[in-house]
């Protein structure tokens, strides 16, 4: 090993240019496609919005971002808080939150099966889980509606065992947008924790059971420990994503109650609010992204801790 | 941790010896169980793709009739084949460099900027779709009349980038804690760089990148809002048709198209799997 | 034999894209689900021009896409309540449909509209209504009322599906409490707004189409005549009332894009969809009337004396435009709209 400081200073830095070019095409891309528009939605954001959708260009206002926090009622007039704003964000936030809960307790020993098949037969099971997604997402929700209505799958299969004697209704109901939020985003938490898991050394699993420690103590305080960074990404990919769902709470929920995505959306639509709309969307892009920076240092902070 | 490859051998050992230190209480049962229930919605569809009235929840008799129309719907098959085109196409470059960048990030004491990295890869995770849309609408337009050209490459493009944090996330995943004794050995060994990235890192890599591929490629295939706002005249995707249909009245024909498209992924799959047996 | 044929001339079309159609190419831009498909073969057979379809959802999305530019639409078909806005933005031709040969053929009621007066712009695509639908062997009662929904009897609480669309469902509310589209007034949105409260949590869902009916998951919906047919059809007893309170009625129209870049074609296409057999095989799809005179004899049988589109003598004075308010009106409406779907 090196132990002249200059040169293991020169490595690194080397080392460091070298991950910049690595990460160069992405992030080009992200910049290119992602990160400009964003800059145009900021900018949207400070306009005076247009009459019939757009904004106008280069007339300053910041009314869009008051109206994030505030809102005039439409018939007394008096400024308030913005309750409806308030409510639509958090039932999202509890929507995802519960979501992302059940994904993991359902994705993770998925994962985990298919992590200890034979290492022939994994790929097949990995795809058994995707090609469900190969097929459209509005077809499919049509066909969870099929599954779970008045007259459909689940209500007979109940009703000819005698299990009831009237349909329950599930359809429109709050559970079946989290039964269909579930559907969604489960590939987006099994593949990640897939990925983790399949490099597990199932000799320290062994060690542990060589110490007489339960399935149970082995699961807790070596599986889970050891695939965390799965678990992390996958409760981001199915986290935030969900917040902005709409077309299963629409299709599923009954269209009842709006999610942030919907309210976002409907700026940008029949509100003809544009600033509005960009600046509710910048407000979740800041939120998340402080929240998903805390989490992952955190996160590995923690991971850290364990120690090598 | 400290892992050591072929622990295959090892696992051999242990498994023979009749206590499975694999298995965990339920997990099988509760996998086999999601498993089923991911194929239950399929199912349905499947079954309503040959439905004889116009209904997807009514059955009204056994026909073959919406195979024979979609059959003969152009636009249906055209927007089946481009969101396909499209999602095989962003997935592959999404995938590439969400590898690249996940190898940029991983294994290494936080520098500056690697945070950054960080936050910029997920950015278009986090942005609401129609957000994303709405820019890209506006930005896309003025190149399509700067320089004429509107072809697929914007949806391409778009695609790609919303793509990107999907592959990386479970490739990043993958990456942490893998331990680097193999390459440094290889690069000690004076293998050069890409010899020790095709050879050691990318077969390591590689669960993780078929997971990112297999993500990409669903996300891409799935996306409505941004392709809605960002396609030109003639680009219809799957999704954007069907948007199009839910407001008036959609039929089984739909159906049909995706049980065709169903059987062919699950042929093509089968083939997969028995020409990668063959090579085993 | 016939199918090998059609297989190998689809191959063959394939192949040659762009060349077989050496007279040129027209691309319209319309709503999903909405142009027929042997409209467009036969335009394609008579002019020789490759016609490609593509597809929006909402006349926001509409016409914030054609404004951007780059788009490469000839022909949009906007609503009523948004052609106005289209020609302020300068973003319609004057095509003059009003001296093409067919015009002739256009029904008087749709030549002088207020949207485009004298049809300057546009020719008529469908038009339709909005109102109650309801399955009648569930509730027996009176069904030309906005009741159904705004007020519905104990039959049908629950079972209501409402169109998630804010124009629609708030004209209908503004009419059902005596107040006039549009206003400002505060004292009748407050009704509106309460109106529409207390009626919300009688419905069952507020989603598109109306396909639940024949499984009887929907009893009644507010919905457009057109789909309300289609459910007929399927089960007789699904029947359209026209609410006496008042209901909105749109019209969309087909228009040529000030950046067409196939005018002539695009020019061809408006004389031809104003031929009533052609108009015809408009309706023949989409199950909505089309505005051009003596096209319900060439229509499929049942549609062009179907109640659902014709509205009966005594409802014709309730029927009203659903005009596209002012944006500090429209503000208004979004809040309470935002309130109620909180």
């Amino acid at each position: 090993m090196q132990n002249n400081p200059s040169i293991a200073e020169t490595a690194r830095r080397s080392d460091i240019r070298n991950r910049w070019l690595l990460a160069a095409p992405a992030l080009t891309t992200i910049i290119l496609a992602a990160i400009g528009p964003l800059l145009v939605v900021l900018m949207f954001s400070f306009m005076v919005r247009g009459d019939y959708g757009d904004v106008k260009y280069w007339q300053f206002s910041t009314n869009g971002w008051l109206s994030v926090l505030f809102e005039r009622d439409p018939i007394d007039d008096s400024l308030g808080l913005s309750s409806a704003n308030f409510t639509i964000f958090l039932r999202s936030i509890k929507l995802s939150l519960i979501t992302t809960v059940i994904t993991v307790l359902l994705g993770f020993p998925t994962a985990y099966f298919v992590a200890t098949r034979p290492e022939k037969s994994r790929h097949i099971w990995l795809l058994l889980i995707t090609i469900p997604f190969w097929t459209n997402l509005l077809i499919r929700t049509f066909g969870i509606q099929d599954v779970i209505r008045n007259e459909g799958l689940i209500n007979n299969v109940l009703l000819k065992f005698g299990l009831i004697s009237q349909p329950i209704q599930m359809l429109f109901t709050d559970g079946a947008v989290l039964l269909g939020l579930t559907y969604v985003y489960f590939p987006l938490m099994v593949l990640p924790i897939y990925s983790s898991l399949e490099k597990l050394d199932f000799r320290l699993v062994e060690a542990g059971y060589d110490l007489y420690a339960t399935r149970a103590k082995v699961l807790w305080n070596i599986i889970l420990p050891l695939s965390k960074p799965g678990i992390i990404a996958g409760s981001i990919l199915v986290f935030i994503p969900c917040i902005g769902a709409y077309v299963t709470p629409r299709v599923l929920g009954g269209g009842k109650n709006m999610m942030l995505g919907n309210l976002i959306e409907q700026q940008f639509g029949q509100a003809r609010d544009w600033p509005f709309g960009a600046a509710l969307s910048i407000t979740l892009l800041v939120i998340v992204t402080l929240a998903l920076l805390i989490y992952v240092r955190s996160a590995a902070r923690e991971s850290g801790s364990h120690g090598h | 941790m400290c892992a050591v490859p072929h622990a295959k051998v090892a696992l051999m050992a242990i498994s023979s010896r009749g206590f499975s230190v694999k298995s965990q209480v339920g997990f099988s049962t509760i996998a086999l169980l999601c498993i089923f229930a991911l194929y239950l919605p399929i199912f349905t569809l499947v079954v309503y793709a040959f439905n004889d009235t116009d209904s997807m929840s009514l059955w009204g008799g056994f026909s073959l009739r919406w195979f024979k129309s979609a059959s003969h719907n152009v636009a249906i098959q055209d927007a089946v084949l481009r969101s396909f085109q499209i999602a095989i196409i962003a997935a592959t470059l999404a995938t590439a460099m969400g590898t690249l960048a996940a190898i940029a990030t991983t294994r290494t004491a936080p520098y500056r900027g690697l945070n950054f990295k960080y936050a910029l890869i997920n950015q278009p995770l986090i942005v609401p779709e129609i957000v994303t849309a709405v820019a890209l609408l506006i930005v896309f337009a003025r190149i399509k009349v700067w320089t004429g050209y509107t072809g697929g490459a914007y949806l391409v493009a778009a695609h790609t980038a919303f793509c990107i944090p999907f592959a990386y996330l479970p490739i990043r995943a993958r990456l942490e804690g893998m331990d680097l004794t193999l390459e440094t050995a290889a690069a000690d060994l004076y293998a050069n760089p890409w010899n020790t990235f095709t050879n050691i890192t990318l077969p390591l890599l590689l669960p993780g990148v078929i997971a990112g591929y297999m993500l990409a490629f669903v996300v891409s295939l799935d996306d409505v809002v941004i392709t809605e706002f960002v396609k030109s005249g003639g680009q219809e995707t799957l999704p954007t048709y069907m948007l199009g249909q839910i407001k008036k009245s959609i039929t089984p024909e739909v159906n049909a198209a995706a049980t065709f498209f169903l059987v062919l992924s699950v042929l093509a799959v089968t083939a997969f799997y028995f020409i990668s047996r063959k090579k085993h | 034999m016939k199918r090998i044929k059609s297989l190998l001339a689809g191959v063959a079309l394939l192949a040659t894209t762009g060349a077989a159609w050496a007279d040129g190419t027209l691309s319209i831009y319309n709503w999903g689900n909405y142009t027929s498909p042997e409209l467009i073969k036969k335009f394609e057979d008579t002019y020789k021009i490759k016609v490609t379809i593509t597809e929006y959802d909402s006349n926001d999305a509409a016409l914030a896409k054609v404004r951007a530019g780059g788009h490469g639409f000839d022909i949009a078909v906007p609503s009523a309540n948004f052609v106005p806005i289209w020609i302020k933005e300068g973003l319609l031709l004057e095509s003059r449909p009003d001296q093409m040969e067919n015009f002739k053929n256009v029904d008087e009621r749709w030549v002088n509209v207020p949207w485009d007066m004298g049809r300057h712009y546009t020719v008529p695509w469908q038009w339709g209504t909005t109102g109650p639908v309801v399955a009648t062997s569930i509730y027996k009662g009176d069904i030309n009322t906005s009741k159904i929904w705004l007020d519905p009897p104990p039959e049908l609480v629950g079972k209501i599906d409402v169109v998630p669309e804010m124009g629609d469902v708030m004209y209908a509310a503004y009419r059902y409490v005596g107040g006039t589209w549009c206003s400002d007034d505060k004292e009748t949105l407050k009704k509106v707004r309460d109106v529409l409260k207390a009626a919300k949590p009688k419905w069952l869902a507020m989603d598109y189409g109306i396909e639940k009916m024949d499984t009887r998951d929907y009893a009644a919906a507010f919905y457009y005549n057109g789909a309300a047919y289609r459910a007929r059809e399927k089960n007789p007893d699904v029947h359209f009332g026209y609410a006496k309170e008042g209901y909105s009625m749109f019209m969309d129209s087909v228009a040529i894009l000030k950046d067409a870049k196939n005018v002539e074609n695009a020019k061809l296409f408006q004389n031809f969809i104003m031929a009533p057999e052609n108009a015809a095989l408009i309706s023949n799809f989409a199950t909505y009337a089309n505005g051009i005179k003596g096209s319900e004899k060439f229509m499929k049988a049942g549609l062009g004396d179907a109640p659902e589109l014709n509205i009966p003598k005594e409802f014709q004075a309730a029927g009203g435009w659903n005009e596209t308010c002012s944006p500090e009106v429209n503000e208004l409406y979004s809040k309470v709209w935002k309130d109620l779907l909180k």
